[in-house]
């Protein structure tokens, strides 16, 4: 816990943690502290808690009287439940269907990124050819453009194609039906590369040369040392940059808004925000409906907690 | 029962499509690699470097140029205006950019308003942040409070809307409340209030969410930060007798200044571009717009390109100042450490 010297003179009193956050807890007495924090962590949990209370009661419980009745007076149903995820279309939710639209967005638009992030980022940190640092910079410094500046041109570009001067360059994608999902992963996929390789090249950057090194030594191609030394040692990294993805495609809502267009191909935010905005007093739907969306995130979040607070570290400190 | 799998099978064929067409991809990239001669650092590069450099191009370095195209021209992009997009931003009292003090209730107008988004968002999550990262820091149960405080980064934007867009509920005076904060209010001998609708406090509310969302990211990286403080820096302080207040203010600020700077960075340039939440809770109107839901909305729901793009373009501008302030932060402490 300490050194000698730090224990005897910490000696007079032994039971002050040797930390600052220890010392100053300490010192505002604990009861305060306790309480501060308890409120923070009230703040933060009950308006979830209500939500998911109020999603499983009926929907006159929930239209007449508060979630908080529910421990007074508890009535349970899934009916809530079954409405938003089954009910026909319209009228209240139809939800397992763009639950299906999710996951068809979500899964190629982590893998992809996933892939060419890790490409980029082994070519900046581990074979030398001139210019290599300007590039790096040159991706680095894309992080700090919005996405927005993008969406137009990208739009018209699906839509109509590129011409110059009245001479058409590439043809319009004309995607129909299930493939139009192809230019929202393509848009994700796009708008995740600046970070992605910023982060697995801090990674790898960091990985021991000498093994790579004596890899090329003994004859090993680039393709051999990616696949058999650095792909196994950067699977952490690779981890919480797929976690951080995965959060912010499954949550988006600007980018489905406009590149997945129609309720055939859109995913659930999409859904969520318009049943906010027709229907913002049905709460027995908007409740449940938000469950339903909030469910997998959360799940994937928790269980994988540990990298994706490694990555969270290694993007904002190091950088 | 009303789910039609039959509907679900295309979609679900394209998830497979999809997923196949990465395999191939990644099988076909290594495959060439493994031809390609293996000393010629550069032609492996450029084939490692290809896609990921394609992509950038075409879906983020050519737009953005294009935009800032865009942002000159009219409407539907066919000629030039000049400076008229953004006159009419800053100039315009129509625009409903533009604060006014005059009216009742008073319009924050929609860069005032994202102004104090950028300025509260930041502060207050990190406050909050800081604070709870301190309290809970070795205590018993310190990693499951984290979690909890943590655990809307997981929920989107939209979901958090909904969840906070309950807590607001009104019903009128005499009823049941049915939102939370309402109750509190009559609880305590107040009236209820409709806190989305009556301006100019409702920007408030909604930044609330934000700060919600935001102060778990700020809490994780100073909490870090904290724990690496040297334990003989705080050895010295406490032989020297000071007190929690100048422990805090003296010994933790200092020592975890940059992580600060970082976290207060990364979350107003999060918090400029934030749209998700104003969509879903008041779609933009009773005076809560900001500049990215007003880009999207000139751009996508009223076919005016042109003014949309301005709006984008000012939204990077908005982050310059940001970046190069961080930046200069960083060369200075670099500077400082060499000495």
């Amino acid at each position: 816990m300490s050194t000698g010297t730090e224990t005897v003179l910490a000696a007079p009193d032994a039971e002050v943690p040797p930390t600052v956050a220890g010392r100053v807890r300490k010192k505002l007495t604990s009861r305060t502290a306790s309480a501060i924090s308890l409120v923070i962590a009230l703040l933060w949990t009950v308006p979830t808690l209500g939500v998911l209370i109020s999603s499983i009661r009926p929907e006159n419980e929930i239209k007449s009287n508060g979630w908080w009745n529910f421990f007074s007076n508890p009535q349970f149903t899934l009916e809530n439940y079954e409405q938003v995820l089954f009910g026909s279309r319209s009228a209240s939710g139809g939800l397992a269907g763009y639950f299906v639209n999710s996951l068809v967005i979500t899964i190629p638009s982590v893998l992809f990124p996933l892939a060419f992030c890790a490409l980029a980022a082994y070519a900046l940190a581990w074979t030398r050819f001139r210019g290599r640092d300007w590039i790096y910079i040159g991706i680095f410094a894309l992080q700090i453009v919005p996405l927005q500046m993008a969406l137009i041109p990208l739009l018209s570009f699906f839509n109509y194609g590129v011409s110059l001067g009245g001479f058409q360059l590439l043809p319009a994608w004309d995607l129909d039906g299930p493939a139009k999902f192809i230019t929202v992963w393509f848009a994700h996929t796009c708008f995740a590369l600046p970070l992605g390789i910023f982060l697995l090249h801090n990674f790898m950057a960091e990985l021991p040369g000498d093994l790579v090194e004596a890899a090329r030594v003994d004859g090993a191609t680039h393709a051999k040392i990616f696949r058999s030394i650095i792909l196994p040692l950067i699977v952490p990294a690779l981890a919480s940059f797929a976690i951080f993805q995965f959060l912010w495609v499954w949550n988006d809502l600007l980018v489905a808004l406009i590149f997945a267009g129609g309720p055939k191909n859109a995913p659930l935010t999409v859904r969520l925000a318009e049943l906010a905005g027709n229907r913002g007093n049905e709460w027995q739907r908007l409740t449940a409906a938000a469950f339903v969306s909030i469910i997998v995130p959360l799940t994937v979040f928790l269980s994988l907690q540990r990298y994706f607070v490694r990555g969270l570290l290694a993007g904002s400190v190091k950088g | 029962m009303n789910f039609d799998f039959t509907a679900e099978a295309p979609k679900l064929m394209m998830l497979l499509y999809g997923v196949i067409a990465f395999a191939a991809v990644v099988g076909l990239l290594l495959l060439v690699l493994d031809v390609l001669p293996a000393r010629k650092d550069r032609w492996i590069a450029l084939g490692l470097l290809a896609p990921a450099g394609l992509l950038l191009l075409v879906g983020l370095v050519v737009p953005a140029i294009r935009t800032m195209i865009l942002a000159f021209m009219n409407a539907d992009s066919t000629e030039f205006v000049g400076l008229e997009n953004f006159l009419w931003i800053f100039t315009d009292k129509n625009s409903g950019m533009l604060p006014d003090f005059g009216a009742t209730p008073v319009q924050y107008g929609v860069l005032l308003s994202t102004l104090l988004w950028v300025l509260l968002v930041p502060t207050v999550s990190t406050a909050v942040g800081l604070v709870y990262a301190v309290m809970v820091d070795r205590s018993r149960f310190e990693s499951f409070a984290k979690s909890l405080v943590f655990m809307p980064m997981a929920i989107s934007f939209v979901g958090a809307g909904i969840i906070w867009k309950f807590v607001y509920e009104y019903r009128q005076e005499g009823a049941d409340q049915i939102g939370l904060l309402n109750q509190l209010v009559v609880a305590m001998g107040g009236t209820p209030q409709q806190w989305l609708l009556d301006g100019p406090w409702n920007t408030l509310f909604l930044i609330v969410v934000l700060v919600w969302i935001q102060a778990g990211f700020a809490m994780v990286v100073l909490s870090a930060a904290i724990k690496a403080i040297p334990a003989d820096i705080v050895e010295a302080a406490r032989i020297d007798g000071v007190t929690a207040g100048q422990m805090f203010w003296r010994v933790t600020i200092p020592s975890i200044r940059p992580a600060l700077v970082v976290v207060l960075v990364t979350i107003s340039i999060g918090t400029l571009k934030v749209f998700d939440i104003v969509r879903t809770m008041t779609g933009g109107q009773f005076g809560t717009s900001v500049v990215a839901n007003e880009m999207y909305t000139y751009s996508f729901r009223a076919d005016e390109r042109g003014k949309g793009a301005a709006l984008a373009v000012l939204l990077f501008l908005f982050v310059i100042p940001i970046v190069i302030y961080q930046v200069r932060l960083m060369r200075r402490r670099r500077l400082e450490g060499a000495r």
